[in-house]
């Protein structure tokens, strides 16, 4: 009897807690989403912003998150995998091996203005780069890789030891059986990995105040100069942010239109978000599916 | 490995004093054994008994516990296998290996099967394509899977799965079959159907297999190793050593005294 009192109680605190969870998020979703909903036309995601006047779109800095993104994967990513497979399968089970885990524990603690200071120092000043997508991108990969390492880590060591067995009772090299055997069954995880690091890219801002600026120019989009400083593909030029421009409006925006400017910024961040994560779980699902025959 | 300097007989594994150790714990303790070419070989014993220990020590598979050491002496072909200078990979192609729960790949059926030849260098479609299709035909599954091989393998049967595997290891052309309790997570009707492939498959390959079901060895090995406490009791003919068996241990063991 009191047994099940007890668990009827516990079932509903949990019920409970689940739905107040899912409530703000849906309140903050739908709070972001009306606020912001009649800024979303055409001309305000491609203009670029304008700094006195009403009227100035974010097209920069959506280009800006999304190339960013696109930087910081391409260096994170390998460097995650690969330092990710060496704990998984290479390791051996010292001293040392513990003392880079726990680095790599203290590392994802970091705040990350910290690391965006730190961006300033090594990546924009002692390179001499100023500032620019590449020192912002560097900084987000410090920021990244401690999760994309665990994760990677994580999804490798999940694949059935059998599998690992089964390929080397085939004569099948130690590295062969990664790429070919391991890396296919755990990259579910690792697109999970991926995109849980993607998101925290487009959030963040504290990291790339110091680091990719807060300030972009004018990109000419037919632009394809990469010395040129208004070419959007240029990696060592500054590139303010969605997410850093919307915290500059807020905190120091001079136009009438600052807090209207802000809540699309906001709704167009939300979204693109949403939607990155739709296309980057349908490019997992496909890519599994293609390398290993298995629907899910 | 070359077959044809290779001339003792009709023995194709031998071991001389092979022991297995995990840390400090003796998992096989001095065994001497021959096996013949083109036999099925039964391991019968209780669990932890080393039978598994023994079979995983004749590809090496132990290789892959840290802190696993062999000592004593193992001859396939006349080779010693011990020697650190051997190759592992090719000592594999040579000796197949099917384990006790079904491992397919998380791949297509087809993939399953062409991968390790295409990793040992065949390239062509054409002849991976016969590879595939012989193989299935020999672990009697072409006719069930035939018309799905882009598939993935994972959504076979448990008993399909076990086949499979043993399509796999028969990919690599082998000359050794190493079978750990390959039919002990099956049902009757699957494991009837290994058993039968079993049998057909001694005429090209010498098979080794640990089993838990008496029964079972019984029924298709030539000749059966009692094991007991990481030691080789006895090893003779099935037909004598479940009829009339040398030692009392064994006896006990058969008859269901223990185990």
């Amino acid at each position: 009897m009191r047994a099940k009192t007890i668990d009827r109680i516990a079932t509903y605190v949990l019920t409970g807690i689940a739905v107040l969870i899912i409530a703000v998020l849906v309140g903050l979703l739908g709070f972001i989403l009306t606020n912001g909903w009649h800024k979303l036309t055409f001309d305000f995601i491609t203009s670029p912003p304008d700094l006195l006047k009403a009227g100035g779109g974010v097209g920069p800095q959506l280009f800006n998150s999304l190339y960013l993104l696109v930087l910081t994967m391409l260096i994170s990513l390998p460097l995650g995998l690969g330092a990710g497979i060496y704990m998984a399968e290479y390791a051996p089970n010292n001293r040392i091996t513990q003392s880079i885990r726990l680095c790599i524990e203290v590392l994802s603690s970091l705040p990350s203005i910290v690391v965006g200071l730190f961006g300033l120092l090594v990546f924009v000043t002692m390179t001499g780069w100023g500032y620019s997508l590449m020192s912002g991108a560097l900084a987000l990969t410090v920021f990244n890789l401690p999760l994309l390492v665990r994760i990677s880590e994580d999804a490798i060591r999940n694949v059935p030891k059998s599998q690992k067995e089964a390929s080397f009772a085939l004569g099948i090299s130690k590295w062969r059986t990664v790429v070919t055997v391991l890396l296919p069954a755990a990259l579910p995880g690792i697109v999970t990995g991926a995109i849980l690091a993607s998101g925290r890219v487009f959030g963040e801002a504290a990291a790339l105040l110091f680091t990719a600026g807060m300030s972009s120019p004018d990109l000419i989009f037919h632009d394809f100069n990469l010395d040129s400083p208004t070419s959007p593909l240029n990696p060592f030029r500054p590139a303010e942010t969605l997410a850093v421009h919307i915290w500059k409006v807020n905190t120091e925006g001079l136009t009438p239109d600052a807090r209207d400017v802000a809540d699309g910024a906001a709704a167009i961040l939300v979204l693109a978000v949403l939607l990155f994560n739709l296309g980057a779980r349908w490019f997992g699902t496909w890519l599994f599916k293609k390398m290993t025959s298995v629907t899910r | 490995m070359n077959t044809l300097d290779f001339d003792q007989g009709n023995t194709i594994i031998r071991t001389k004093d092979l022991s297995v150790a995990y840390g400090e714990k003796t998992a096989v303790s001095k065994i001497s054994m021959e096996i013949e070419r083109n036999t099925v070989t039964a391991f019968i014993g209780p669990s932890g008994c080393g039978k598994s220990t023994f079979l995983r020590s004749l590809n090496r598979m132990n290789d892959l516990i840290p802190s696993c050491r062999v000592t004593g002496s193992i001859e396939i072909d006349g080779i010693e296998i011990n020697d650190s200078n051997v190759n592992i990979e090719g000592l594999r192609q040579l000796v197949g290996m099917v384990f006790q729960r079904a491992n397919p790949f998380f791949k297509s059926i087809y993939e399953n099967i062409a991968l390790a030849p295409r990793y040992h260098g065949i390239r062509s479609k054409a002849e991976l394509d016969e590879i595939v299709e012989q193989s299935l035909r020999k672990a009697a599954l072409w006719d069930e899977v035939k018309d799905r091989l882009k598939e993935s393998a994972l959504a076979l049967s448990g008993g399909q799965q076990q086949r499979l595997c043993i399509a796999r290891a028969i990919a690599m052309q082998p000359s050794i079959l190493l079978l750990d309790e390959p039919a002990s997570a099956l049902d009757p009707i699957s494991t009837m159907k290994v058993e039968e492939l079993i049998s057909e498959l001694k005429d090209e390959y010498t098979i080794v297999i640990v089993t838990h079901n008496l029964h079972q060895a019984a029924r298709i090995s030539d000749k059966t190793a009692f094991f007991l406490m990481g030691e080789l009791i006895e090893m003779n003919e099935t037909s004598i050593l479940f009829t009339s068996p040398a030692q009392k241990q064994t006896e006990d063991y058969i008859t269901g005294k223990f185990g």
